[in-house]
């Protein structure tokens, strides 16, 4: 098949609807290795679109590749728990063995090597993708391994299935996760409660989102219902981009029923018939479980018309893949990658409550929040709301990583002391916890009697730990990297001040900071917060400022001594210009200030 | 004679002025001050300054910067006023953001010297390296990105007027301002 | 019966429903700054010039829907200062070199800095890499000036309905694209008399061979400041 035929048949299987670009464009990357300018202008012309279109596609998710980047195109995860499992060494020792640069293919187009955000397997050590399909527990002996399956050509689906297993790794239970669900108890208990019974049922639970805003969701069922339209969807946001965050990774492996039953139930009290389940691209290994579940639910009448054989009842799910993208997570800019465009975040008001994906009424909820609606359906609301607290009913998943014996997933009831969580995890000295990812909390041991609820310490459920030989510093330099390479680009506060934050941290790290440049990332974490156009800019300076507050000294001892250093080292500046003269004269060289 | 600017006490205010990267537009431009410079010679002197022509700078109230830093001489003179001077003034557009000489810093320098110099093509043989050469840096860099500074006149050239406006602000103690006829990038 | 009114720095200002808080400050003579702005087209949201504090919290004038009783801040010093950095940051990202530049006096984007007395870029410069394209025999694209404020692309899609530009990248690395096969202006459908050749806050999409055509002193800016709201001068078709 020649590179044409590819696109024709990634475009053919989405009826050359524009809607289907992402999907689409990732198709014909998976088939071709990278869309070129002529692929662009293929794809273009069948769905009769703007070439711009496609490229605006094309260059804003992080795994889509305008230039070739090899048959095996390997991702290391870059999140500070791959680095404190010695990910940064494995990504050197792959680059130095093919001799590459990041980024850039091999001359015989065999590989490139690279860093991703955070890929959701911070329990697992570090971790990587190649080809979008997960490999964690890293080890040299790992990466010597796939090195060796790469230099063979072997595809990578045939490669050992030892490489991918994922361990779900969990260790406390409460009430979501404890027992097997029985596939079809959460729909039947719905209908038999009725679409205003169930309503009722989800107003009494008290039920708040798990994504991380802990927005109640009967408010939105409720808004979606009432607002005016035959047509409205139910989004399972699947992103789950939020470093340290894997619990929905779990929910999607082995409670997969719960979430699609959810789904369900979440369209019969809304009135929606259409639900999507967004699933980030970094979890690719999960889509054919997920599409198969799916399939089992048409063939048992959990899904399709009449459900259950409630009349009325309709609902249909599709999967829609993500392809490297944080800023997706966000509900509007996740129905815009629905759209088939790039994922910014939209104006609002009006909210996607009422115009949403295709201008219609759509629900985005987080994977977590969807799965209760079964235990709500069951139990009933009032029963659910006897966990927690009073302002946070229910349980919640943690996902514990970093300096911890046992990593992986705790369920808890809301208001459980963060200390609770660090005994239970096994974690022997912590100096910090962060709470909630990069955009969360940095909690000190002054801090650890405070709770996990909305009213207090609130998280999707990421709960970093680090132990007492880390490098605050380096942890708030990650994540001021992190949101420099996620900011979508839209607004200029954020695309421009996510770099500045960024530019400033390395080079108090490069041994050239001063008073001055902290004064400037102050201002800088406020600026962004006042003016930034969606919560990725509004938190983006959090972790920099809390860590300055309660870490100060591991940036003082950072700093130079007096209250200005150079932007750049000057000396080394003159390298470029020394090389191509043959110089190595007293002139051609400054001295560093003293 | 401008009562304002009769001093109270009889020491003058001591400025020392440089071009670095610059074209000496801002030089100029300060001589179009005409005869005001009477009234500053009242007042003011000045140390190391291309209209005085002394070679290095001792201790100063004032430092007026033209153009931006684009090699080791560069460095060493702006360390030197910096180090000498209570207050730094980067003047005019390239000491305050680089200016025109920074329109090579998308390019790499030493792509630069080989296809100038080194070009066998082009008649070129090696890039020239004598001692006495100020050496180039990989990029030109703002004032502000070197030492720390106090004080920005924006313009390219600013006017006699706008110079002249901001000096005395800055003698008399008050915070430089500019109005807008007189305050413009270009 | 008379207009609803919201309070602008204290003092009443009358607005139509629908009409965003900057229309209707727009309306009553009180200036709110903006770039991505534009009263043909419609609200972009995104350049943050026009951010203004309503009810406590900070918003964006352009697309809040002005509503009875706000207490909306628009002329704060806190707010001028957001300003000024939000310009700061415009200048470093690109490569806004003025003294060379055939917009100068005429630019939107100079004209805030002279409006919020930005004496310098603060931040450190960015110095981007960035790809003119002279292709177009009438028009060019100085990408260095662009400040992604996407005018150009609303003005093509929905006044000239033709789709010429497009923004692609991610985050530092957006950069304005054009919809041809090459990528190139020359390529396109685009034609110097479109509302998007024409639309441009700053000198990244300029029409050729009229530069310069205004002495200093009688450039938009010259002649009153961007708070005077003034009407930027169209530059005329014939080039002379």
């Amino acid at each position: 098949m020649t590179a044409q035929d590819h696109v024709a048949v990634a475009v053919g299987r989405y009826r050359a609807d524009p809607c289907y670009l992402v999907q689409i464009v990732r198709e014909a990357q998976a088939a071709l290795g990278w869309i070129s300018r002529q692929s662009a202008v293929e794809i273009a012309g069948l769905l009769h679109i703007p070439v711009t279109e496609v490229d605006a596609v094309v260059q804003f998710y992080s795994f889509f590749y305008d230039r070739p980047r090899g048959k095996y195109r390997v991702l290391f995860s870059d999140n500070i728990t791959d680095r404190m499992a010695g990910s940064f060494e494995l990504f050197q020792r792959m680059l130095d063995h093919f001799g590459v640069k990041p980024g850039e293919a091999s001359g015989d187009d065999l590989v490139s090597v690279d860093l991703t955000a955070c890929t959701g397997m911070c329990d697992h050590g570090a971790a990587l993708l190649v080809n979008n399909i997960a490999i964690p527990s890293l080890t040299p002996a790992r990466i010597d391994q796939i090195i060796g399956l790469i230099e063979a050509h072997a595809p990578v689906y045939s490669w050992p299935a030892e490489l991918f297993r994922i361990e779900d790794n969990i260790r406390r239970t409460e009430t979501l996760i404890r027992a097997p669900y029985e596939r079809g108890t959460g729909l039947d208990a719905a209908i038999a409660r009725g679409r205003a019974g169930m309503q009722d049922e989800i107003k009494r639970a008290a039920l708040r989102g798990r994504g991380g805003a802990g927005f109640p969701t009967a408010t939105k069922l409720d808004g979606a219902r009432n607002a005016p339209g035959v047509e409205k969807y139910i989004v399972c946001n699947a992103d789950e981009g939020e470093p340290g965050t894997f619990k929905d990774r779990v929910l999607l492996t082995s409670f997969a029923p719960r979430v699609l039953e959810g789904m369900a139930i979440a369209g019969y009290a809304a009135g929606a018939t259409r639900g999507f389940v967004y699933l980030r691209g970094e979890y690719e290994y999960l889509r054919a479980p997920l599409q198969r579940e799916i399939d089992e639910m048409y063939a048992t009448r959990r899904l399709g018309t009449s459900i259950r054989g409630a009349a009325g009842f309709d609902f249909d799910i599709e999967i829609h893949m993500g392809a490297g993208g944080y800023i997706c997570g966000e509900g509007t800019a996740q129905i815009e990658s629905l759209e088939g465009k790039p994922g910014r975040p939209r104006v609002k008001p009006p909210s996607m409550v009422i115009r949403g994906y295709k201008g219609r009424p759509t629900i985005v909820d987080n994977v977590e929040t969807l799965a209760h609606l079964t235990e709500i359906a069951v139990e009933g609301g009032a029963s659910f709301a006897r966990r927690g607290t009073r302002a946070s009913t229910g349980t919640k998943l943690l996902s514990v990583s970093g300096d911890c014996e046992l990593p992986g997933i705790y369920e808890y009831e809301f208001g459980v002391t963060i200390a609770r969580v660090l005994k239970d995890c096994g974690a022997p000295s912590p100096i910090a916890v962060q709470v909630g990812g990069a955009s969360g909390v940095l909690v000190t041991p002054d801090e650890f009697s405070r709770r996990i609820a909305f009213e207090d310490v609130s998280t999707a459920g990421a709960f970093m730990v680090f132990g007492r030989e880390r490098d605050m510093f380096e942890v708030a330099r990650n994540f001021a990297h992190f949101f420099a390479h996620e900011s979508c680009g839209f607004c200029t506060p954020c695309r421009v001040g996510t770099t500045v934050q960024k530019n400033l941290m390395d080079k108090i790290a490069a041994g050239r900071g001063s008073r001055y440049e902290i004064n400037d990332l102050m201002r800088l974490a406020d600026f962004m917060r006042k003016t930034a156009h969606c919560g990725l800019g509004e938190t983006a300076g959090n972790s920099v400022r809390d860590t300055w507050n309660k870490f100060r000294p591991v940036f003082e001892r950072r700093l130079v001594a007096h209250d200005f250093a150079p932007e750049v080292d000057l000396d080394a500046a003159l390298e470029p210009a020394r090389r191509v003269a043959h110089r190595d004269d007293g002139a051609a060289h400054v001295a560093a200030e003293v | 004679m401008n009562e304002a600017l009769a001093p109270k006490t009889p020491v003058k205010v001591r400025l020392a002025t440089t071009s670095l990267a610059g074209c000496f537009g801002c030089h100029m431009s300060f001589l179009d001050i005409d005869e005001l410079i009477f009234e500053f010679a009242g007042i003011a002197e000045f140390d190391r300054s291309p209209f005085t022509d002394i070679k290095h700078c001792g201790p100063c109230d004032i430092a007026l910067i033209e153009g931006g830093v684009c090699n080791a001489e560069n460095v060493h003179v702006l360390r030197e006023l910096r180090a000498n001077a209570k207050i730094l003034v980067a003047v005019g557009a390239c000491a305050i953001n680089g200016g025109l000489p920074a329109m090579r810093n998308h390019l790499k320098i030493d792509d630069i010297l080989r296809k100038v110099y080194a070009d066998p093509e082009r008649g070129g043989s090696t890039v020239p390296n004598d001692p006495e050469l100020p050496l180039q840096l990989d990029k030109v860099y703002p004032i502000n990105e070197v030492v720390r500074v106090d004080y920005f006149l924006p313009g390219c050239p600013p006017s006699g007027e706008a110079i002249w406006k901001y000096l005395t602000d800055l003698i008399l103690g008050r915070m430089p301002r500019l109005e807008r006829q007189i305050f413009h990038y270009d | 019966m008379s207009d609803p009114t919201f309070n602008i720095d204290e003092l009443p200002v009358p607005f139509k429903p629908g009409q965003t808080i900057l229309e209707a400050a727009k309306a009553a003579g009180v200036f709110v700054p903006h770039l991505c702005h534009h009263p043909d087209l419609k609200p972009h949201g995104g350049c943050k010039l026009c951010t203004v504090v309503v009810n406590g919290r900070t918003q964006s004038a352009c697309t809040y829907k002005a509503a009875a009783g706000q207490e909306v801040d628009v002329d704060t010093p806190e707010l001028d200062a957001m300003r000024r950095s939000l310009v700061q940051m415009l200048f470093i990202e690109g490569n806004h070199f003025c003294p060379g530049c055939e917009k100068s006096g005429n630019c939107e984007l100079q004209a805030l800095g002279y409006e919020y007395e930005m004496m310098s870029p603060h931040f450190v410069e960015f110095f981007p890499n960035r790809e003119i394209d002279a292709s177009h025999p009438d028009a060019m694209i100085e990408r260095n000036r662009c400040i992604l404020c996407e005018r150009c692309v609303r003005a093509s899609r929905d006044l000239d309905k033709k789709n010429v530009f497009g923004i692609a990248g991610r985050g530092g690395k957006a950069t304005l694209v054009v919809n041809s096969p090459s990528g190139k202006l020359v390529d396109s459908d685009f034609a110097v008399t479109d509302h998007a050749a024409r639309v441009c806050p700053v000198g990244a999409i300029l029409i050729k061979r009229v530069g310069f055509e205004r002495p200093i002193g009688e450039r938009a800016y010259d002649r009153a400041p961007m708070s005077a709201e003034v009407e930027v001068c169209e530059i005329p078709e014939s080039g002379s």
